[in-house]
């Protein structure tokens, strides 16, 4: 039976062809008992015992569940090719984590102890934005949900696929079950179903899986009853379906066509791109049109261009855009008269906040279609109307364009040097000692620049699409830390070198995923951006305070981490990572980054704290 | 080049010593009560404020300048104003402080270069 069981989990694991499942005779056919109810054993009669000793095997007692259902759970999961599952654990979903680590070989998906809701999901965040798809995080009723929500949250916002399940009506405090568990999270995932019966988790599982996938990507949530995991399989033919995943829109043939001719015909046109790139081939498409076209690339959110190219940024001073592109962005808003082209798969899921996708823009060409799916006939499209006149202007505006990038990469170079020798250290300072050290290796920036300066994309070569992953999506705070933790775990398998420039007031919201990424040995350099400060909310006090011409002196209540400060490096090393800090003289921080390399080429993470400048 | 920046501050200060400003006051004054470092860096070099070192504004334009700063854009909200510097008048920051907080920006040092530094030689385009 065992052996059976191994045979058939390697099937499902590597197709995805539809199988099918038969409960055991002998056990599905009893009454399904409760594990860990409070039902009395019998006692065993004499001839029972005679007959067990007798035959030299002591059979198991009729309230053992050798084939919960949890386990055809477990089969159908794997088929979904998940590699981890990051969870805080409950009671409500004990079932599918005993049978994860167990009947699953805690293999394909790998289990991963979190120790914050909000820290699983937001993992999960940070590893599909370098892996390209989901891993899974288990929630504990609504008090599991509750916790990640706002990990949840950004994941909508960001436009990525997390899939989630959550126990229900298991736990013991009838306070985390609800009769509508999803209920206070529905508005910022794209799917949630509370399956009955197994063969319905299959399905919703499978169209769980396949709705997180289909841009625009998003959490979903299957929520499970706590019997349905842990009671015997009952039902007959049980089967695996096969997932198939929804092609991602492209833009119909006429507005690609209208779009091709406006861009073309620009004097000026301009590229925004946001979360335009979801894979490799995004950006390779990207720099194809740019090129084409000899337009700028205003990138963020995403690798979506190769940042030092002599076409990266908005065309330099001057530069008005007759028509911008907008592809996965919030639209431009014209004005002047130019021309909004908008490509994005958001068009046509409008759910949740609507903030979130910005003002209302007047758009000329708007597209309801993925963007990266988009480009190949764009491209095409802008190819065939191109002549020659238009290829010399085109290759006048480069040149000029080109020039503009240099001339703002000196200016940015010059300002790399402000603060150079001062104590708190300069995030310019800090970049440009960190970069000589990994340069040379395959590297991936596994944080958001928005705090530090964007001092890494001013001073570092990024030409990967796994060098960046953005930020929070929806600006939530406690994000940063386990979205690097997710991402270097993404990253571990190719051997990359992780590097997150983690800020302190976000770290504080779950430290603990340090102690995560130290227990499951993830490769991550973290170093901190130590300003000791809320430092957004200090300004924003502060020019409160301007405003209502009273004084400054009293803006560092509520918005400071100083009294005592806090040392992070202590911390770390109490969460099992190797440490150093705090750094306070910049001479200090190459040695301290080569040693904190040296321990994560090794395979753990590591933690240098440097005390920096506000920004 | 050190020597000569040491000299450099140690006659600003002493220039605004003879006039009665106080260096050290100053930055009490910029790095803990008026907290001017948040938007302009200890170094009075990083942020997002105006980059203060070398300090290039008379006393007359530096007063101007935290007196009145630019005015808001025509519409905006108050707290849409981000980045731009709060205006600091005499009733919460008087002549005399101001005067100190100049006299401690001048003696900030200057640092060094870009083209003077090897770590970003390699950056230039």
């Amino acid at each position: 039976m065992a052996k059976s069981r191994r045979g058939f989990l390697k099937g499902a694991a590597a197709g995805a062809a539809a199988l099918a499942v038969k409960p055991p005779k002998a056990r599905a056919q009893q009454a399904a008992p409760q594990r860990g109810g409070n039902a009395t054993a019998p006692p065993p009669t004499d001839a029972q015992l005679a007959a067990d000793t007798g035959a030299g095997k002591v059979a198991a007692p009729p309230w053992v569940i050798e084939r919960p259902g949890a386990d055809f759970m477990v089969e159908v999961i794997k088929t979904l090719n998940i590699e981890f599952v990051a969870a805080n654990p409950g009671t409500s979903f004990g079932g599918l984590h005993e049978s994860l680590i167990n009947h699953g070989g805690n293999t394909m998906p790998e289990f991963l102890t979190a120790c914050h809701e909000e820290s699983a999901v937001a993992m999960a965040h940070g590893y599909a934005k370098i892996e390209g798809k989901p891993m899974m995080a288990l929630l504990h009723g609504t008090v599991g949900i509750q916790h990640a929500s706002m990990a949840i949250y950004n994941a909508y916002a960001d436009r990525t696929p997390v899939v989630m399940i959550a126990g229900n009506w298991g736990a013991a405090v009838q306070a985390h079950n609800a009769q509508d568990l999803a209920l206070m999270i529905r508005d910022t995932i794209k799917y949630d179903d509370e399956p009955k019966t197994l063969a319905g988790f299959a399905d919703s599982i499978m169209k769980a899986y396949k709705i997180a996938m289909t841009p625009p990507m998003g959490p979903v949530l299957v929520v499970l009853d706590e019997q349905l995991q842990e009671k015997a399989i009952t039902e007959s033919n049980l089967r695996v379906p096969r997932l198939s995943l929804t092609q991602p829109p492209q833009g119909d043939a006429g507005s690609v066509a209208e779009a091709a001719k406006l861009l073309v015909n620009a004097q000026s046109p301009l590229i925004t791109a946001q979360r335009a790139a979801r894979t490799p081939e995004g950006m390779r498409l990207l720099v194809e049109l740019a090129e084409l076209l000899q337009a700028p690339v205003n990138s963020s959110e995403r690798m979506n261009f190769p940042l030092k190219h002599a076409l990266a940024g908005s065309g330099g001073p001057g530069y008005q855009p007759d028509v911008t592109l907008c592809l996965e962005a919030t639209p431009a808003r014209g004005g002047r008269g130019a021309k909004v082209i908008n490509i994005s798969a958001t068009n046509l899921y409008q759910k949740s906040n609507f903030q979130d996708e910005g003002r209302y823009a007047d758009v000329d060409i708007d597209m309801g279609a993925d963007a990266e799916a988009t480009l190949p006939a764009l491209i095409e499209a802008c190819r065939k109307l191109i002549t020659a006149d238009r290829k010399r202007a085109f290759e006048d505006r480069g040149a000029k364009i080109g020039e503009a990038h240099r001339r703002a990469r000196a200016a940015l170079i010059e300002q790399a040097a402000y603060g150079w020798d001062a104590s708190p250290v300069s995030l310019n300072r800090l970049c440009a000692e960190l970069w000589p050290l990994i340069k040379n290796e395959d590297w991936s920036l596994v944080s958001w620049e928005g705090f530090i300066g964007s001092w890494p994309t001013r001073l570092w070569n990024f030409d990967k699409h796994y060098q960046y992953i953005g930020g929070q999506g929806a600006g939530g705070m406690g994000y940063g830390a386990p979205a690097a933790v997710g991402a270097a775990l993404a990253n571990r398998k190719y051997g990359r070198l992780s590097v997150s420039i983690q800020t302190d007031g976000d770290l504080n919201y779950a430290p603990a995923v340090l102690w995560t990424a130290a227990h499951h040995k993830v490769p991550l350099l973290t170093i901190m951006h130590n300003n000791r400060a809320y430092h957004q909310e200090l300004m924003h006090v502060q020019r409160q305070a301007g405003l209502s011409n009273r004084g400054m002196d009293k803006c560092h209540i509520g918005t400071t981490l100083i009294d005592p400060a806090i040392d992070y490096a202590t911390v770390a090393k109490g969460y099992g990572l190797y440490s150093e800090g705090p750094i306070t003289d910049p001479k200090d921080l190459a040695a301290a980054f080569k040693r904190g390399i040296e321990r994560v080429k090794k395979g753990e993470p590591a933690l240098i704290d440097v005390v920096t400048q506000p920004r | 080049m050190t020597r000569v920046l040491i000299l450099m501050a140690a006659l600003v200060s002493s220039a605004f010593a003879q006039s009665g400003a106080s260096a050290a006051n100053g930055k009490v004054l910029f790095n803990t009560k008026f907290r001017c470092y948040s938007c302009h860096g200890f170094s009075g070099q990083n942020g997002p404020g105006a980059k203060l070192v070398p300090m290039q504004m008379t006393e007359a334009a530096f007063m101007s300048f935290v007196r009145q700063p630019r005015a808001p854009a025509p519409g905006s909200s108050p707290s849409g104003q981000q980045n731009r510097m709060p205006a600091y008048t005499a009733k919460v920051l008087t002549d005399a402080e101001l005067r100190d907080i100049l006299a401690y920006i001048k003696i900030l040092p200057v640092g060094p270069d870009a083209k003077d530094i090897p770590l970003l030689k390699e950056a230039q385009p």
